[in-house]
């Protein structure tokens, strides 16, 4: 189950339906001039698959998220999002490219804005991308199937619990309908139940939507109960 | 007041709770002393400028040549210049003049050191190297020398003054706002931002600049005395104010000569008043910094 994947030999025409949601082609990347933290990786996220991605802290698997989130430049090889080649990183890349990969990342205090209220953080994609008049329509919606009750979506990010915060950055990460979600070690921080609750409201939305899952994580157990596959890194 | 109630002392950690509650009152009235002091001379400050010159007009031409030299007495309680002008009145007319200049040249400083600074920082790369390296430059020369460089473009009056002293001290702010955005630039929830689709622009103006803020602010308000001292060292010098409207500087140059006659009034109460208000707001500055960020040592840096 675990056993490393073979890189895909040819492109995304390989697939019998559509193109996967991610493809990473022999990615090397790193920082500043150091020594790269991937080198050569390769991995492929099907549309609608759910992938684990297991390995030991410090060994790449928060750099090969943020490159597959469009976060990242790799020093050389090919990021595919949906089959479509992705040419720019951060702001270079077109926006309807960035939005579609939703990011939740593990630190839910450094991830969310300190002086904006929780429904501001949950809101803040549909107001960038000019889709204001979504928010009261959405915004409920979303609060309610990530279990942010009450009067939550009012407070700041230091009056409420780390789980707390961490359910409206995932409700952040999924207010645009992402066809890709990266959750990078997206429960480390937060108590069985919590956890639990966040991986049944992932699920819900993939049901619901169709939504590919990229989960990045040192859990073993938890990662081959909630993803379709489960690959070590680094993926062969 | 006792924090330490004899009968509440129940469990074994109320006596280390009670150490640390009476450690933070008194941290905090330390802190409230700290900044009492300076309020209360930059209120009394502001409040005689603003009420003084309507309740008690000033001819700027006028002088009595019957009253010069007088020292301090009932009629004049600071005394007269050289021209017999009352030097209580002209100091808090000179004062207005500096704290105005202060106020707004330490606002044009720092607009255009957010400005410079957010841009260098937000944009990264080789923009910000190019952008630091001229602000280097910038700072490299004497930021006296550039102001008279400035003045001397302009008719004597105010608003070259304004200019000068603004368009030289904007490098150390847009300095603290870029290490602040360097800062800012790493976490997350830019990242986040940028994922749901942000704007550099819009990263820039919500997520950036609000954090960059109270630090901007801070400079801002240290950057005051600074101008004020700038501005009275140009009219020392003859470069600043028009010479016969009242200017804290102008009036401790014109009493250089009337010092050594033995007229000690017409030095020392300009010279308070330059040095008094300008303390009292570094020192406001210095507690309202305490009060941002307690763990970095306050120190009057001016």
């Amino acid at each position: 189950m675990s056993e490393p994947i073979p890189a895909p030999a040819t492109g995304p025409a390989a697939g019998p339906a559509a193109a996967p949601a991610l493809e990473l082609l022999d990615v090397t990347a790193g920082y500043d001039r150091r020594a790269p933290v991937l080198d050569g990786i390769s991995l492929t996220v099907a549309a609608g698959e759910s992938v684990g991605l297991l390995g030991p802290s410090g060994c790449g698997k928060s750099t090969l998220a943020r490159v597959a989130a469009l976060l990242h430049r790799p020093w050389a090889g090919a990021v595919r999002l949906a089959g479509r080649e992705v040419r720019g990183f951060r702001h270079r890349a077109p926006r309807e490219l960035r939005t579609s990969v939703g990011v939740v990342f593990q630190q839910p205090r450094l991830a969310a804005d300190p002086r904006l209220t929780l429904a501001d953080i949950v809101a803040e994609p549909l107001r960038a991308t000019g889709r204001r008049a979504e928010i009261p329509d959405r915004l409920p919606e979303l609060a309610a199937s990530v279990g942010l009750g009450g009067d939550l979506l009012a407070r700041r990010p230091h009056e409420v619990s780390d789980g707390q915060l961490q359910r409206a950055c995932l409700a952040r990460a999924l207010v645009l309908r992402p066809k890709l979600l990266i959750c990078d070690e997206m429960t480390a921080m937060l108590d069985a139940s919590t956890t639990a609750a966040l991986v049944a409201a992932v699920e819900d939305h993939r049901r619901a939507h169709g939504t590919a899952l990229l989960a990045v994580g040192h859990d073993r157990v938890l990662l081959r109960r909630w993803c379709d596959r489960v690959v070590d890194f680094p993926p062969a | 007041m006792t924090t330490a109630d004899p009968t509440n002392d129940t469990n074994p950690g109320t006596g280390a709770g009670a150490a640390w509650r009476a450690v933070g009152a008194d941290g905090r009235r330390a802190r409230t002393r700290r900044g009492l002091v300076p309020l209360v001379l930059v209120a009394a400050t502001v409040l005689a400028v603003l009420v003084v010159p309507p309740l008690f007009p000033l001819d700027q031409q006028a002088v009595d040549l019957a009253a010069k030299l007088r020292p301090p007495s009932p009629e004049h309680p600071f005394g007269t210049d050289e021209m017999g002008r009352d030097l209580l009145l002209r100091s808090v007319y000179g004062l207005r003049v500096s704290l105005l200049v202060g106020v707004v040249a330490a606002l044009v400083a720092t607009v255009v050191g957010i400005a410079v600074g957010a841009a260098a920082g937000a944009l990264g790369g080789t923009v910000d190297r190019l952008v630091m390296r001229a602000v280097d430059v910038f700072a490299s020369v004497p930021h006296l020398l550039m102001g008279i460089f400035i003045v001397a473009m302009f008719r004597p009056g105010v608003w070259p003054v304004v200019a000068s002293v603004g368009l030289t001290h904007w490098v150390s702010t847009a300095r603290i706002v870029r290490a602040e955005v360097h800062s800012l630039r790493g976490r997350p929830y830019l990242d986040a931002a940028i994922s749901g689709g942000a704007s550099r622009w819009r990263v820039t103006v919500r997520h950036l600049l609000p954090g960059v803020l109270p630090q901007a602010g801070l400079a801002a308000v240290l950057m005051v005395p600074h101008a004020i001292w700038h501005e009275s060292a140009l009219s020392f010098l003859g470069l600043g104010i028009p010479a016969h409207q009242a200017s804290l500087g102008t009036m401790v140059e014109a009493a250089r000569g009337t010092l050594l006659a033995g007229a000690w009034w017409t030095t020392l109460w300009p010279g308070l008043f330059i040095v008094v208000p300008t303390l009292a707001i570094a020192g406001l500055a210095g507690a309202w910094r305490e009060r941002i960020n307690p763990r970095r040592r306050s120190e009057l840096m001016l």
